[in-house]
């Protein structure tokens, strides 16, 4: 792919994450509740628009590669798991408990039935357990406009995963909300 | 009388009428939400946002103009649903009608069931054309007469009065979904109806409100990995033990009562392998099935998902027998139809009487035939322009190439706003009902 291909590519999959993330807040106060159909489907489009823009950030260069370091264990707070193993940087923890990833996934099969799920999330880095709200402070992944002041060059690699072990640059917003979308029913 | 259904190639619509407000200012309250004809197709009922069901009844054809099919008129309006609140989960629950359904008609009443987000209710239709009079207790108005100024008796009898049509809730069942139900269906054996919501369907039975019976789950023990949801489900037209559902998925389950309690696992999956080619960040929500109908003859089901209406054969489950593009021009306008929300309108489609024709809806006021048989398929547009009495609709289309033909309408001057939903078709007759935003139009096969 080309440089500016995948730039192009990058741009609209910030720029649609950015729409859907809208989607996803105006949803709430809509009337007669979340719609759980709209919110998954949302969710699926956010999910391809973030994997497409990891992919695209990967072929980026050495920025691409720092989503690796942040890889967490865990990845079953998104609805519908599998689009995660198609990431360049897989985590071989068997910590990766959805069983729908069995198939796809040999090395973590053991943790894969419904059963488990709860004890492994025991298992877990506690910044995944936790289901607290992210401070807004650190709610700005780079694909939406920046409203505050960049941060220090040592910690930018932080800023945008929320200050989580989390998932991939930018990331881990879409990843906050489609945590909460589901289990909101 | 012509047969129902024919050929395209030789049916001619013609506008018959258009039923509601004419000023463009549409009230939320009034943008209709379904459309259903009755089984002898004499009754037309709609459901609107606000909660009120209007039901037209067609006119007897008049010996004086045999070329013209009676006219719709109203026939009666009542509240079906009014906004809750779900004090627990702190929701307000939306009296939007999501679906009617018509009972077969055992006696002189008729029954239908209407649907919003949360309960059903069941409704009798009665007419009312006599009154007894002559009480000996009562005057005539209603006031009651001093029993020391009775001094005979007399008998009421029933005398004649202007017709009037009376709306009764029978039954409401509630309390059994706790995801927004969007389909109902009512079983071959008369007795018995399903409901479906998201994640679950539930089996009742007409006498019985304060119990469903629950056989589909589709719920994971873990709300996280939920994938896909129910989006419709129908009983089979004569199998009573036979009902679909269809899925955000794009999948079709066929469920056989007899196998088990619970019918999570299917008899029969339908799906068709995805084209790697038009896969896009869009593919999964364009995908998902927003209607599912089975044929009249109960052989084969369509399915109705963002751009294309598929025919399946319910012998096999590899991929549809038919596959009919819709408006496949938006396949490229993808992304901004999800920006502006167009992308998760769900469409109905609809089958003629004798399942030669097939019907759906489409934006700009459009609405598109496919005809089986002859392999033809035709635009046609619901417009107050296109509304003079009998007036035969001229096909439309929409260009796609750079060249724009005269007569033809350019992709992005589609107006997204006007969108055809929902459509009917009489069971019998070549008589449509379609539904835009505030209107319902009718139209009708040209008779010579």
């Amino acid at each position: 792919m080309s440089a500016t291909t995948a730039m192009e590519v990058n741009v609209e999959a910030r720029r649609i994450l950015a729409v859907s993330i809208s989607k996803l807040y105006a949803s709430r106060t809509q009337r007669g509740g979340l719609r759980l159909h709209r919110s998954l489907l949302l969710s699926l489009v956010m999910r391809s628009a973030r994997d497409i823009y990891h992919s695209s950030r990967e072929s980026e260069g050495p920025s691409g590669a720092q989503p690796a370091t942040e890889e967490p264990m865990d990845t079953s707070s998104n609805p519908g798991e599998q689009t995660r193993l198609s990431e360049p940087q897989q985590e071989p923890q068997p910590a990766l408990n959805s069983a729908e990833m069995a198939p796809e996934e040999p090395d973590n099969t053991e943790d894969c039935c419904d059963g488990e799920i709860t004890e492994d999330k025991e298992n877990l880095s506690p910044t995944r357990q936790s289901r607290k709200r992210r401070g807004k402070a650190s709610a700005a992944p780079d694909f939406l406009p920046s409203k505050r002041a960049r941060l220090e060059p040592g910690e930018e690699r932080y800023a945008a995963p929320l200050g989580s072990c989390r998932v991939g640059a930018g990331e881990s917003l879409t990843t906050l909300s489609l945590n909460r979308v589901i289990p909101a029913f | 009388m012509a047969g129902p259904g024919g050929g395209s190639s030789d049916v001619q619509w013609c506008f018959s009428q258009v039923k509601g407000a004419i000023d463009d200012d549409v009230a939320e309250a009034d943008i209709i939400s379904t459309v259903e004809f009755n089984h002898t197709g004499e009754l037309l009922a709609t459901g609107d946002k606000g909660g009120r069901v209007v039901i037209f009844q067609q006119e007897p054809e008049s010996k004086n103009q045999p070329q013209c099919r009676g006219e719709y008129n109203v026939y009666s309006t009542f509240q079906s649903h009014e906004p809750e609140f779900d004090y627990l989960k702190s929701l307000e629950i939306e009296e939007k009608i999501n679906k009617i359904r018509w009972l077969p008609q055992k006696n002189a009443a008729q029954f239908l069931l209407s649907t919003n987000d949360k309960t059903i209710k069941l409704w009798k239709i009665s007419e009312r054309d006599k009154r007894p009079e002559g009480y000996n207790l009562k005057e005539e108005d209603g006031r009651y007469r001093d029993p020391n100024t009775v001094t005979s008796l007399r008998v009421p009898v029933f005398r004649p009065m202007d017709l009037m049509v009376e709306a009764s809730p029978r039954r409401v069942f509630a309390n059994a979904h706790t995801y927004h139900i969007n389909s109902i269906s009512v079983n071959s054996d008369c007795e018995t109806y399903l409901s479906a919501d998201d994640l679950r369907i539930n089996l009742w039975h007409l006498e019985i409100t304060d119990r469903s019976f629950n056989i589909v789950d589709i719920k994971p023990a873990n709300m996280e990995e939920l994938t896909e949801v129910i989006t419709a489900a129908e009983f089979h037209p004569n199998q009573c033990n036979t009902f679909v559902y269809s899925s955000s998925k794009g999948t079709i389950r066929m469920c056989d009562m007899r196998a088990s309690a619970l019918c999570d696992k299917h008899a029969k999956l339908f799906e068709e392998p995805e084209d790697p080619n038009n896969r896009s960040f869009f593919s999964e929500i364009i995908s998902s099935i927003s209607d599912v109908k089975f044929s009249h003859s109960g052989r084969y089901m369509m399915t109705r998902d963002y751009l294309s209406v598929k025919i399946w054969d319910l012998n096999m489950e590899t991929r549809p027998v038919e596959t009919y593009q819709v408006h496949e021009y938006l396949r490229s306008k993808l992304c901004s139809l999800y920006e502006n929300d167009c992308i998760f309108d769900k469409f109905e489609c609809c089958w003629n009487g004798n399942d030669s024709v097939v019907m759906t809806g489409s934006y700009n006021n459009f609405f598109r035939m496919f005809d089986r048989g002859y392999r033809q398929d035709m635009t046609l547009e619901a417009s107050r322009e296109n509304s003079k009495p009998r007036s035969v609709l001229k096909p439309r289309k929409v260009s796609t190439g750079g060249k724009r033909k005269k007569d033809e309408i350019s992709v992005d001057s589609l107006d997204f706003n006007k969108k055809i939903l929902h459509t009917a078709w009489h069971p019998l007759d070549n008589i449509i009902a379609v539904a835009t935003t505030n209107n319902l139009y009718i139209f009708q096969e040209k008779l010579n």
